[in-house]
């Protein structure tokens, strides 16, 4: 032993050397690395949809946050200030990629085919809002942190066995880090080369914890140098930049290439839900500095720059992304009553006689009263 | 004597044993600076600083795991798992070593381990969050399982608790957190562990329940009248104090099990059985299980007509009577 | 008819079913260039190659996390945890999200997944290699747990069980895994889920059991048969759903019952059946039902593991207790 361990250590590996960059294009005041802009194969209208969608996204937020707080929605995950992540990536899949979202991935989930209605429903208190349009691949939210890795790496490991070339995109936190999940997720797919983007949307909170308590790696990205697949960080308030780094990351997916960890640097600009108050472990000056960063704020002034975008155009904006939300508000508001089968339905495909017996107990209780509960 | 709540009570236990015990700390996901997402470890990071009062990465398996190897090296952690959805990741350390620990190494090691949760529904919260996984627990031997349903009680099996030198899952009805206020002696007291509560006398039927479906059990109890019902709180279910359980069965004839979780296999069928077991004799009428459904519970819009309410307990009681 | 032994039929219906069906794939620690530890998967990657009979990184978490999105995207996963012990860790994904996708997806998604896993002690196994962990599965729901005790059911029941559409727990006796052959018809068949199997009838006492415990049950029977005593033997094979009509037909005929599993006493499966019959059939019962099983505690090693089994005297003794009353 002791003269084993005198002798010289023997270099047997040279790991890939830790600089990591940060992908950026769009500048904080608008301006652009133009070349990099123009790769990105984005036209005028592409770059102006995504800006629609970012502010509907905040207007939509907002209107969410100001339900709950009048008590006609329940707890909710406010996405402000990481608009530009979900859009950057959401846009640059195909329909048949797959995304397995996190609960804080409202515009990502919108922008790939459900709707508005749908997350106020699920927010609200009905599964109904979980019922994905057929045709649609989204898979449905997870509330337990960072297992959905594990869905999209066999969802894009089964694409790959069945021979064909759709992708899926998995989004987390800085906070999921932490968990085994990840570490099984991240080497599954390095292992079997799935076509899977794991995105990570680092906002630098998971509830109160920071990111510096979550893991002592600097980065994130760095994480996926241990598991032999690609890392890169991008600025995640910049919209271009994440547009970036998910296309080339599905690209590389679906040509065979494997998976790729994204580290978008974010933040998250409101509570970590309705029931949080951020006051009790970050300081306000914090917020304000992230403000500054604010990715909606910067996408208009790179709009502005291009003359692609004027006070009316905001205007008119404004008003149709307020007036959508408010007719989806109203829709939700007046969602039909349930009807007490729905707890026992699609427990399984056939309901056995338990489950019957159980929603009969509690129909013939109802009908006692009237129909209903009775009142306390 | 101070009122409080049921999670102040749960603060001040804290507080209390960390005063006494500079072995004892807590540890889980946002309980330091924040004091806890329902503020059960307020100002303990204050008091006892950042290495009694920890904020742990977000991981249920990290911190029981770690959790148990401080209990094996001399602390007492009592740890946190944020809502009883999140268990499960945790699930190997509970019931592969925490529960093992004292038996397979013949007593040379053993856990003073306390796990917190957050417990079932009734707070409109989402899905995972409201959840009465108990009968997993119950069923794992070498773990004891204890639910208060007072802020009296919460603060008594705490403090017991965090003395036990086994391992026990402390499930801490959510719904009752700030439901009512209670006198709570400022000090350390316990109330033992695995031993059930009379909560009310009776002689027609027995009751039997837990956590926040005690209070259910007494608006039923209310809207009965003349019906002399017995009440029992479990207050520890495991072990399960039988004794009370079979002699209140023996008197009464009749009994009603009244639990949130699903039906099958779950602690009210090891109740029932077990009645059956021993005082089949005496039992006037089937024995009734008043419980949720064996379905997930349902996301808010839907759960109270998943949870027992007194309409139901009240129904169970009239069929048991009824026979 | 070839004669096998269960672990054979259990390779068989794999086989079979993966020849059928090219969706179907198992998926484990060990199980392709290996065959599995019990080689269960015997021979699978040398028919239907790495991407069917997958070799997986050693995290239970990890294959049936991943094997929930294969799943949702078209493939029916055969997943083996090795060893019931190592279950745990898998657990958040069995409870969390196989039970519920349907449930919590309004039906638009749904996991066809088994999870096989070698079951319960009497091998003589190190820690953590004999467990028997059915009535976690059991009382959570969306699940189903099928547990066979014979070669001829092993086959059947893990046809219908891949065939399923909601995620199977299908756990195997280990200890019957050579114990025994018997005729298995080559090919394809099914023995549906949800129904219980009458081993042998009888009219005095009902016993209940599955898996591993079936021999006992059976000798059990066999043996008080000399003394005049007639025993129906009821052989679950699937827990959840459970076949409460034969159970309740049963003892309604018998009056008394006897139930007999290997886990720990307290909200293990037995006390199900007994409230089961304590809600539907109480006005039969003659006498207490009486439950033998494992004591709760932790099973033992290999020299104390005969003592924590139920055993055929243990379950004579039961019987006898059922009736003195
Ligand atoms: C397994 C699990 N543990 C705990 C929680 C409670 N919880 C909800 S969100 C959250 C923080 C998540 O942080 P992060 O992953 O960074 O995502 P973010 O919320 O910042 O988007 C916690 C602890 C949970 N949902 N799941």
């Amino acid at each position: 032993m002791a003269k084993s361990l005198k002798t010289k250590p023997r270099k047997t590996a040279t790991v890939t050397s830790l600089d990591i960059e940060m992908l950026q294009i769009l500048n904080l005041d608008g301006t652009a690395q133009q070349d990099e802009a123009r790769e990105l194969g984005l036209t005028n209208d592409d770059i102006e949809s995504l800006y629609r969608w970012m502010v509907t996204a905040r207007i939509f937020d907002e209107r969410a946050l100001a339900l709950q707080r009048q008590g006609r929605l329940g707890t909710y995950a406010p996405l402000s200030g990481q608009e530009a992540c979900q859009a950057g990536s959401a846009y640059a899949l195909r329909p048949e990629d797959w995304i397995f979202p996190s609960y804080r991935e409202h515009l990502a989930q919108v922008m790939r085919g459900q709707r508005w209605l749908d997350i106020l429903t699920y927010w609200g208190g009905s599964e109904e809002g979980n019922r994905v349009p057929e045709g649609v691949n989204n898979f449905t939210i997870s509330i337990p942190i960072a297992t959905q890795t594990l869905h999209a790496v066999g969802a894009a490991w089964a694409a790959k066995i069945k021979g064909e070339t759709s992708c899926a995109i998995v989004y987390f936190g800085d906070g999921a880090t932490s968990e085994g999940d990840f570490h099984e997720a991240l080497n599954f797919a390095g292992v079997f080369q799935t076509p899977t983007v794991f995105f990570c949307q680092n906002n630098q909170y998971a509830i109160s914890v920071p990111r510096t308590k979550q893991t002592a790696s600097e980065t994130i990205a760095q994480k996926a140098i241990a598991y032999g697949i690609e890392g890169v960080q991008v600025d995640g308030n910049d919209v271009f930049a994440v547009y970036k780094a998910t296309k080339e990351a599905l690209e590389k997916g679906r040509n065979g290439g494997g998976p790729t960890l994204i580290e978008a640097v974010t933040y998250r600009l409101s509570h970590h839900t309705t029931a949080d108050d951020w006051t009790r472990y970050r300081p306000a000056e914090e917020v304000e500095m992230w403000k500054q960063r604010d990715p909606i704020k910067r996408l208009k002034l790179y709009l502005e720059r291009q003359g692609l975008w004027n006070a009316d155009d905001e205007a008119k904006l404004l008003e149709e992304a307020k007036s959508e939300i408010a007719q989806t508000v109203a829709q939700y508001e007046n969602l039909p009553k349930r009807d007490v089968e729905d707890i026992f339905k699609y427990i399984y495909a056939e309901m056995p006689w338990n489950l019957r017996e159980q929603l009969q107990e509690l129909k013939e209780y109802l009908a006692e009263h009237g129909g209903d509960l009775p009142k306390e | 004597m101070p009122q409080m709540t049921l999670i102040q009570a749960i603060n001040d236990a804290l507080r209390t044993e960390m005063r006494r015990d500079p072995t004892v700390i807590v540890m889980g996901e946002d309980v330091g600076i924040n004091g806890g997402v329902f503020r059960a470890t307020e100002n303990l990071y204050k008091e006892f600083g950042p290495d009694r009062s920890i904020d742990t990465p977000l991981a249920e398996s990290g911190i029981v795991g770690c959790a148990i190897g401080m209990a094996v090296n001399g602390l007492k952690p009592v740890a946190e798992i944020q809502f009883d959805g999140f268990m499960p990741p945790a699930f190997d350390h509970i019931v592969s070593h925490a529960a093992r620990l004292r038996w397979r190494s013949r007593g040379r090691f053993h856990l003073p381990l306390v796990i917190r949760v957050p417990y079932g529904g009734g707070i409109r919260a989402l899905e995972h969050h409201s959840e009465a996984p108990e009968a997993y627990y119950v069923h794992t031997p070498g773990l004891k399982v204890v639910i208060p349903s007072s802020p009296y009680d919460a603060k008594g099996l705490l403090i017991s608790a965090i003395r036990d030198p086994d391992p026990v899952i402390f499930f801490e009805p959510k719904r009752l957190y700030r439901a009512f206020r209670q006198e709570v002696p400022e000090g350390e007291y316990v109330i033992p562990l695995g031993k059930a509560n009379i909560v009310q006398q009776g002689t027609d039927v027995t009751v039997i329940s837990w956590g926040a479906m005690v209070r259910v059990c007494l608006q039923a109890m209310e809207q009965l009248g003349s019906v002399s019902v017995e009440l029992l709180d479990l207050r520890t279910l495991a072990p399960l104090d039988i004794e009370t359980v079979w002699n209140s069965v023996t008197k009464t004839g009749r009994a009603v099990i009244v639990q949130e979780a699903p039906r099958t296999c779950s602690l009210a069928s090891e109740l029932t059985a077990l009645i059956n077991e021993r005082v089949l004799l005496q039992l006037q009428a089937p024995v009734a299980r008043v419980t949720g459904y064996d379905t997930h519970m349902p996301y808010l819009s839907m759960e109270q007509y998943y949870l027992p309410d007194a309409g139901r307990v009240k129904k169970g009681i009239e069929r048991v009577l009824g026979f | 008819m070839p004669q096998m032994t269960i672990v054979q039929a259990i390779n068989d219906a794999l086989r079979t079913e993966m020849r059928r069906d090219p969706t179907v794939i198992v998926m484990g620690e060990d199980v392709g260039v290996n065959g599995g530890v019990f080689r269960a998967t015997e021979n699978l990657i040398k028919e239907f190659g790495p991407d069917r009979s997958i070799d997986t990184p050693l995290a239970e978490s990890g294959i049936v996390g991943t094997a929930i999105g294969m799943a949702l995207n078209g493939l029916k996963p055969v997943a083996e945890i090795q060893f019931d012990g190592f279950m745990p860790p898998a657990f958040d994904h069995i409870i969390s999200h196989a039970a519920r996708i349907r449930w919590r997806t309004r039906g638009r998604y749904y996991v066809p997944l088994v999870v096989r896993a070698p079951y319960s002690g009497g091998i003589r196994s190190p820690e953590h290699h004999a467990e028997s962990p059915e009535a976690y599965y059991a009382h959570t729901p969306g699940l189903k747990v099928v547990i066979p005790s014979n070669p001829y059911d092993a086959k059947g029941l893990l046809l219908a069980a891949i065939r399923d559409p909601d995620p199977v727990i299908y756990l195997e006796p280990k200890r019957l895994y050579r114990a025994f052959r018997q005729e298995v018809p080559e090919g394809d068949y099914l023995v549906p889920l949800g129904k219980a199997h009458s081993a042998r009838e009888g009219s005095d006492v009902t016993l209940i059991a599955w898996g591993a415990m079936m021999p006992a049950a059976l000798s059990a029977a066999e043996k008080i048969a000399s003394q005049d005593i007639s025993v129906e033997v009821i052989d679950l094979r699937t827990l959840i759903p459970l076949d409460s009509e034969t159970v309740l037909e049963s003892v309604k005929k018998t009056g008394r019952l006897v139930i007999l599993h290997e886990a720990p006493k307290t909200c293990g499966f037995g006390s199900e059946l007994a409230a089961l019959v304590n809600d539907r059939a109480f006005e039969h019962l003659k006498a207490p039902i009486v439950r033998v099983t494992g004591p709760d505690t932790t099973i033992p090693l290999a020299r104390l593991e005969d003592y924590y089994l139920p055993d055929v005297g243990r379950c004579v003794l039961g019987i006898q207790r059922v009736l003195s009353y």
